[in-house]
């Protein structure tokens, strides 16, 4: 059995090893593009502040792991994928058939439409690559623009200010992560990174960046203002790598839509990761979230379908933590609410504390924290669980920070009192 | 023969031994905040409980780590975070659904229970046996027990 996996990211990573561990006599192929061994851009944030040197970054140790696993990686790209023939092409190499096929190519930063997006001094972070010339030009002193404080901004922005750079996010919704944080959430976290000596402006957009010098740029803002800057990173969200399949009749919607089994519309092709719509435990709807667990999940569970092991996918809880200039901040499911039923919530400006939890019923369904970081799993675990709270709900709403208690009260069948 | 943590919450007097001793151990200080076990506190019903990582065979903080900074540890059973490996990206302590794996803010790491390398401190400092360090079998078959009672409890009262 032919097995070939495109995308050598924590999906395409996991789903070779559990392949090779289910289905040891199988051929398997791992396809990336990139030069390095299979790394993680979770990781890139700490490389940018040296805290580790790149093989820190590896999804997995030593350069021979996949070799030694008896998986065989090629670099190359993937220029086409003919359905009929179950053939893919590859820009440099020889045309490879399979058997079983999984998409996990994951996604790109997108490009806004900005005149000047395409100039030298304009830098997205996404790839090992990218970072090294974040990381040769955001010298100390130098004058940093970043448009957007969502994931990947946030994420960033720490080894950014490590790094000395002066330092403007840039974000066009109200606040900073819209999509992981509300209204209050949002704005406490950009009041902290203000507070640490970050310049941030919301419902702000950059309008233009222009040449000032062979070095430098103006980035002209909506707000009227106009900054210099060495560099200007550009973060403002990613988007699935579907290009290579235009034409191909698999279906694709915000990504390549899978059933439970991690297959696509077209028989013996899946997908995973961050290029696949799949099923959101919370919404019941098929969705791109773009995050590790999920990435996990996905590639264990297509690797067993592809292997013939019928795994049917229950959904996965979308689910961030984000460590802003050392502010943690989390989100859990239906964060927003579901719109009919109770919420609660602790708002400690003063000391950056923030938690809000949403029910149905006496179910919780969603979660968003600040300034939290203990036991803050059992969230996931609550949703994922669907427990029934009982009286502890009333507690919660009264205390939301209980829910450790909450939970452990539960296991032992204790009630709040 | 692989042994295990058993937890009887029932004999548990809420002296916090266990904590003394988990963060000695770990951290060279007696400092509850820093124990990897933690014992709750039920004022209303006058019990406590303590709580630590059970090892769970989905082990998904294992799973959910972008740098296979978390391994099992085969003698003991345990998953071991690698302080080397860990960056501190914190995933895995919204992934594991138990909360027992944690960030600590100045190590800039994640630190979980992993049961002292295979003689856990919280059991012998446990004065009244709410801790126990035995055979696995042993917790397999009391989990088994306990969730055969729940299914029964909730056959009864439908």
């Amino acid at each position: 059995m032919q097995h070939i996996i495109i995308g050598t990211g924590p999906a395409g990573v996991i789903a070779a090893e559990t392949l090779k561990k289910v289905a040891p006599d199988s051929q398997i192929t791992l396809i990336g593009s990139e030069p390095e061994p299979p790394y993680s851009r979770m990781a890139i944030p700490y490389y940018l502040v040296e805290q580790i040197g790149e093989e820190g970054t590896w999804l997995r140790d030593g350069e021979n792991h996949f070799a030694e696993l008896g998986i065989k990686r090629i670099t190359d790209r993937v220029s086409g994928v003919d359905t009929t023939s179950q053939t893919l092409t590859l820009e440099n190499g020889e045309p490879l058939r399979w058997d079983r096929l999984l998409i996990a190519s994951g996604s790109h930063p997108v490009k806004p439409p900005i005149p000047g997006i395409d100039l030298p001094q304009v830098q997205s972070c996404w790839t090992l690559e990218d970072a090294r010339q974040i990381a040769a030009r955001a010298q100390p002193g130098a004058n940093v623009v970043l448009m957007g404080a969502g994931f990947i901004g946030c994420i960033i922005l720490e080894a950014l200010h490590n790094r000395g750079v002066n330092l403007t996010v840039i974000e066009t919704g109200d606040r900073m992560v819209p999509r992981m944080l509300n209204e209050k959430a949002g704005n406490l976290l950009k009041s902290w990174t203000q507070s640490k000596g970050v310049t941030v402006h919301t419902s702000t957009s950059v309008e233009a960046i222009e040449a000032s010098s062979s070095e430098q740029v103006n980035v002209r803002l909506s707000n009227g203002e106009t900054l210099p800057a060495d560099l200007v990173i550009s973060a403002t969200g990613v988007r699935p790598n579907t290009d290579f399949l235009n034409d191909t009749g698999i279906e694709i919607r915000s990504g390549i839509v899978i059933d439970d089994t991690m297959q696509s519309s077209i028989d013996n092709i899946f997908a995973a990761g961050d290029v696949a719509e799949g099923y959101d435990f919370s919404t019941g709807m098929h969705s791109v979230q773009a995050i590790q667990p999920t990435a996990a999940d996905h590639g264990r569970i297509a690797a067993l379908n592809m292997a013939g092991i019928t795994t049917a996918h229950r959904g996965s809880v979308n689910m961030n933590v984000l460590d802003t200039l050392g502010l943690i901040t989390t989100s859990f499911g239906l964060w927003a609410g579901s719109g009919d039923g109770d919420e609660t919530e602790l708002y400690n400006p003063q000391s950056y504390k923030y938690i809000n939890l949403q029910f149905d019923g006496d179910r919780l369904i969603g979660a968003s924290t600040a300034g939290m970081t203990n036991h803050v799993g059992v969230i996931r675990g609550l949703i994922q669980n669907r427990t029934r709270l009982g009286p502890w709900k009333d507690r919660l709403i009264k205390d939301p920070t209980r829910l450790m208690e909450a939970w452990v009260g539960i296991c032992e069948n204790i009630s709040p009192g | 023969m692989q042994r295990s943590l058993h937890i009887d919450p029932l004999k548990c007097t809420g002296c916090l031994q266990c904590e003394m001793a988990c963060s000695y151990h770990a951290e060279g200080a007696f400092n509850p905040s820093r124990s990897r076990i933690k014992v709750f506190t039920f004022h209303e019903a006058g019990r406590f409980a303590p709580y630590t990582c059970t090892q769970c065979d989905e082990a998904w903080c294992m799973h959910a780590c972008p740098v296979e900074a978390i391994t099992t540890d085969l003698e003991t059973g345990a998953k071991v975070v690698s302080e080397s490996k860990c960056v501190g990206c914190k995933v895995c302590t919204i992934a594991c659904p138990f909360g027992t794996i944690n960030y600590h803010h100045v190590s800039g790491k994640v630190v979980k229970c992993d049961l002292c390398g295979g003689d856990p401190e919280c059991a012998k400092a446990c004065p009244t046996d709410a801790i126990t360090w035995i055979d696995a079998d042993w917790t397999g078959l009391d989990r088994m027990r306990a969730s055969a009672e729940k299914s029964l409890a909730g056959v009864a009262a439908s």
